[in-house]
């Protein structure tokens, strides 16, 4: 590291309340600042926090690299920065410009403290430039990893919510699939179906696909495994919820479910179950 | 040696799989299956495999074929009491022993074997009334 390089840290503690000041009047110009979601004290107090502690960083640890103890204060004011903004409505970019935007009043004071020193003034610069946007893109980096988070939850969470298997009688299991099926979600309704049939001891599984969108060779592929290894176990299945439009693209696909009991409502499945079980569903007599 | 016992009821005969499977025992069964059926002239086996928790591929073509080869001894084969993980492998594998009658547990089994051997006891000249059913 050349002298010059060094002397960013000095200078930013010297003149902290100068940059400050002009960071936060730059701050409330811009604009990109969201006075609706920001109060201004409030802003100042986050950006009086952030450059204290920049200050602080600059002075104990190295400027080329973020990662060490020294900017670990740094990093997790940021943390909760970009979490608190997210969360508020904030937009990546405007989170990441609260940082970019150090820039302007700090080069400024750069300028003035280099003189007639080119060479000084560019290395200062430099080194000032590195370090803000290895922050900015940081809070952006959090950002997205708050949101892969949350995407990878709700996955999980609708993965569980949709495959719950009902039973409708005595002997006959109701299976109603919601959603697209892929090969990870076949697997665990398959397995939560198969585990039912040894539970109840059903003879008699109703599929419903009145909720799966579309049906490829892939999801007809799955049915007929699922239902192969339902009969494997002895329970027979039954398909229902079959739309005019889904059965004409079964078709036009070449899926044979000739070996399968078809059904276009849930209710005429149920009647087949009815029969295979040995039970009739009859009106009561009238009341007289 | 290790033996699968075959328990003879009437025209049925009764296999209970206790043992894990392996290969050699695999192959005595399907011996001594097609030997009693042959011998006592049975009508149906049922077949018990709710103790077996792991199958490979070529146990699941031993229990095919031991079906099949009943087929053809004419006796009724029924599969009960499969673990749905033992089902979704033979799927995964691609053997889905189609031809194979399956039951929950023994006693839907027997009931779905005598409802199937009985018609074909009544009229014992009728083999291919067998054939279209």
């Amino acid at each position: 590291m050349t002298p010059a390089n060094s002397r960013l840290p000095e200078i930013l503690k010297r003149r902290e309340s100068e940059i400050l000041e002009r960071w936060i009047k730059e701050q409330l110009r811009a604009a990109t600042q969201r006075r609706d979601l920001l109060p201004e004290p409030q802003l100042r107090e986050q950006s009086r926090e952030f450059l204290s502690l920049v200050a602080e960083a600059a002075g104990k640890g190295s400027l080329t690299s973020l990662d060490g103890p020294a900017w670990e204060s740094v990093r997790d004011l940021l943390g909760d920065l970009s979490r608190s903004r997210a969360s508020q409505g904030f937009t990546p970019t405007e989170t990441a410009i609260f940082v970019f935007s150090l820039k302007q009043p700090l080069f400024d004071v750069l300028r003035q403290e280099a003189g007639g020193q080119t060479e000084a003034l560019a290395d200062d610069v430099w080194s000032a430039n590195t370090v803000l946007d290895r922050l900015g893109l940081y809070t952006t980096e959090l950002f997205q990893k708050g949101r892969e988070e949350l995407i990878a939850r709700q996955h999980q969470e609708m993965l569980e919510l949709s495959t719950p298997v009902v039973k409708l009688w005595e002997g006959v299991l109701a299976l109603p699939m919601i959603g697209t099926l892929d090969s990870a979600r076949t697997q665990v309704v398959m397995e939560s179906l198969l585990q039912r049939i040894v539970e109840t001891g059903a003879e008699v599984a109703i599929i419903d696909i009145t909720g799966v969108p579309t049906v490829d060779t892939l999801v007809a592929q799955h049915l007929l495994k699922t239902i192969t290894a339902a009969r494997l176990m002895g329970a027979e299945c039954i398909i229902s919820g079959i739309r005019p439009q889904i059965a004409a693209t079964i078709v036009h696909l070449g899926v044979d479910l000739s070996a399968v009991i078809t059904k276009a409502t849930l209710a005429d499945a149920f009647q087949v179950a009815l029969g295979r079980v040995g039970l009739v569903v009859q009106r009561a007599p009238a009341r007289s | 040696m290790e033996r699968i016992p075959i328990l003879k009821m009437g025209e049925l005969l009764l296999v209970t799989i206790q043992v894990d499977m392996h290969d050699q025992l695999a192959m005595t069964l399907q011996d001594d299956l097609t030997e009693k059926i042959s011998r006592t002239g049975a009508r149906g086996v049922l077949i018990d495999i709710s103790a077996v928790e792991v199958v490979d591929s070529f146990i699941g073509r031993m229990i095919a074929n031991i079906a099949a080869m009943a087929r053809i001894l004419d006796a009724q084969t029924v599969l009960v009491g499969m673990q749905p993980a033992v089902a979704i492998t033979l799927v995964e594998l691609g053997l889905t022993l189609p031809g194979v009658r399956t039951a929950l547990n023994v006693e839907r089994g027997m009931a779905l074997l005598r409802a199937e051997v009985q018609p074909t006891r009544v009229g014992l000249g009728e083999a291919d009334g067998d054939a279209e059913g």
